[in-house]
């Protein structure tokens, strides 16, 4: 199936919801892997929004992406409860082994903060993690 | 007699590896009965395994064996009798590490839906009267009475009304929310479920974060298969979109309506013009999970918890560098040090307590001098600080407070909604001047203070006394200034920094003494 078809789908599953551009994006992005010109385009036009409406809250919200990731993303929190527990220095040691492995992203909190430094990939999370752990979990991506 | 097996599937639990724990159980011991519970709350020792009442934990796969054979040194006797359990005063929590959180049976047998079933014999105003009379506090952070806001939705004219529980817990430091979410999903459905009978609402919304994928599951399956149960109130979950702001409620509605995250101007309150301009109730997910224990049992059995104007109890969470880390849900008044040394056993480093933040990223810095102060929302506000969503991150001694206090500003800079000058602007202005204190304040003029036209700026360059002035003046207005609690508050955790370790700005206890 082509995009503008597949993209006609996901906003039709939405009709009738009260506010249905958050959810309707989170399917394209779930699908695409981001949320492009082409997806922008088409919303704006389905929805009766202009183009600046529909690219205004792409770009507000730190979810939707403007290009699919290259590499697989792994969340890493970076938040004030995590550096306590020194997520700070896991980031130093652990770029090298990252480099050319995955992408990632920091996140502030995924709430599990009694149990830091945390990550999570896709909808998995991972607690606890040291530069072994960590390195452990990237060369399984 | 069949092995009866609990393991948490709480993400907390996941992230821990018990999957892998309860897999390897299913192994080992194929009769054995094994379900998965909530969380207890206590992290330290998840993956906590409960054999027949006792507990063992933190169990990996290893321990299995030792484990069912009961041979194991990971024994911390039975679960229930734990001092980390005892000392706790556990109403919204009850269910926690006993019950199957999607489970109807469960949630019925442990009192489930009583709360609800009083409602509907009560009515409208009643339960508005016991909520009011309960001295329940908005849990979110701001502390609004409950019963109040309540009654301004009920007032309101209108056929159509919302309930919106607020479950964008993105605070560092939190996460109750989430654990009641993934633990006890129809407790909150019957909060909101009692609330749209109070306010005249039959739709709400549940906004959660997307970083909780775990909680957005169950929540979906426990609004299904208790529909026929709340019905004609009926619930729907939104997804967030990773925007710290939009934990704000005017930025969350806006969200729900499928806007940026901006956040509005109040008045109008969101109680009058909310949720696409309708009358709506906007609470925490702890507010409303308190609401059925509070229907059920009446106003006095929770008022009779707290002290002062603080009733009831606060799931308080312990997090950062602490030794016993986790959920401790206990009556307001207990003190900070107690909570910090006691139950959480200090920090896991093993190096003495330099800082406590309290309240999430928005909340200020306590020193060890500041133990005394008892969970209240207005002891806190006293001692220039919040209790705000009950989170508790400690920091040992090798945390440089400039860093912190830099990172409250860089961490505004990134999340504000940009609607108000205060936060947008002021964030990244506070960024500066803290780089140029931690370089021991600026000694060259700055190029563009030296024009002509730049009549009040200094044409030599700032002493490291003229920044930290700077900086109370700048926090000083984002305090007054800024349109939400995010530009708001972030002067809490920066100026408490400065207060209270001058030493990590390169200044001296008098240098800031007058500047708070």
């Amino acid at each position: 199936m082509d995009k503008a078809a597949r993209l006609e789908e996901i906003v039709a599953a939405h009709v009738g919801r009260d506010g249905p551009l958050l959810p309707i994006l989170h399917d394209i992005q779930a699908e695409f892997g981001c949320v492009d010109e082409q997806a922008k385009r088409y919303l704006a036009g389905a929805l009766n929004l202009s183009r600046a409406e529909v690219h205004g809250v792409v770009s507000f919200y730190h979810d939707f992406k403007a290009k699919p990731a290259k590499l697989p993303v792994l969340k890493l929190c970076r938040a004030e409860a995590c550096q306590a527990r020194d997520c700070d220095t896991l980031v130093k040691d652990i770029s090298a082994v990252a480099k050319d492995k995955c992408e990632i992203e920091t996140v502030y909190c995924l709430g599990l903060c009694s149990v830091g430094p945390n990550a999570m990939v896709g909808e998995d999370v991972h607690a606890r993690l040291d530069v072994q752990k960590l390195t452990q979990l990237i060369e399984a991506l | 007699m069949t092995l009866r097996v609990a393991i948490s599937d709480d993400a907390l639990a996941l992230a821990c590896g018990a999957d892998q724990v309860a897999e390897a159980i299913a192994r080992a011991a194929p009769d054995a009965d094994i379900i998965r519970v909530s969380s207890w709350g206590m992290h330290w020792l998840e993956p906590l395994v409960e054999v027949d009442g006792i507990g063992y934990g933190p169990a990996t796969v290893a321990d299995v064996a030792a484990i069912l054979d009961g041979s194991s040194r990971l024994n911390i006797g039975k679960i229930s009798d734990h001092p980390f359990i005892t000392k706790q005063q556990r109403l919204t929590f009850a269910r926690a590490g006993i019950t199957q959180p999607l489970d109807l049976e469960d949630y019925q047998a442990t009192g489930g839906w009583l709360g609800l079933a009083k409602a509907r014999e009560l009515g409208a105003d009643a339960i508005i009267e016991t909520v009011t009379e309960s001295g329940l506090r908005g849990r979110g952070g701001a502390g609004f009475p409950a019963g109040i806001k309540w009654k301004t939705v009920a007032g309101a004219d209108g056929p159509q009304k919302y309930v919106v529980c607020n479950a964008d817990e993105g605070d560092s430091g939190t996460f109750a929310d989430r654990m009641l979410m993934e633990g006890d999903p129809y407790c909150l459905i019957e909060g909101m479920a009692i609330a749209g009978l109070a306010v005249g609402a039959d739709k709400g919304y549940i906004y959660v974060r997307s970083e909780y994928p775990h909680a957005i599951a169950k929540l979906n399956a426990a609004i299904l298969a208790s529909a026929h149960i709340v019905a004609p109130f009926d619930i729907e979950v939104r997804v967030g979109a990773g925007a710290y702001v939009c934990g704000e409620e005017t930025s969350l509605l806006e969200s729900l309506e499928g806007k940026r995250g901006e956040v509005r101007a109040k008045p109008p309150l969101p109680a009058l013009e909310g949720l696409f301009g309708k009358p709506t109730v906007v609470n925490n997910v702890l507010t409303l999970a308190a609401v059925p224990y509070i229907l059920a049992n009446g106003a006095k059995a929770y008022a009779d918890y707290g002290i002062g104007r603080s009733r009831g109890t606060m799931p308080i969470q312990l997090a950062g560098n602490l030794k016993y880390g986790g959920l401790f849900e206990t009556a307001f008044g207990i003190t900070l040090g107690e909570l910090v040394t006691d139950i959480g056993g200090g920090t896991q480093s093993g190096r003495p307590v330099k800082a406590v933040q309290v309240g999430g990223p928005l909340g200020a810095f306590h020193p060890a001098s500041d133990f005394h102060l008892p969970f209240d929302y207005e002891a806190f506000t006293a001692a220039d600080g919040l209790i705000g969503h009950g989170g508790i991150v400690v920091f040992d001694e090798t945390a440089d407070m400039l860093s912190q206090a830099h990172f409250a500003m860089e961490f505004c800079a990134a999340e504000s909604c940009g609607k108000c000058t205060p936060c947008r602007l002021g964030s990244v202005r506070g960024m500066e001047v803290l780089d140029r204190i931690k370089a021991g304040g600026r000694v060259a003029a700055d190029p563009v203070e030296s024009l002509p036209q730049m009549h009040n700026a200094p044409k030599q360059g700032r002493s490291l006394d003229e920044e930290l002035s700077l900086i109370t003046d700048l926090c000083e207005t984002m305090k007054f200034g800024s349109l939400c609690a995010l530009g708001g508050f972030t002067p809490y955790p920066v100026m408490s920094a400065i207060k209270h370790w001058p030493e990590d700005f390169g200044a001296s206890a008098d240098m800031v003494k007058d500047k708070s």
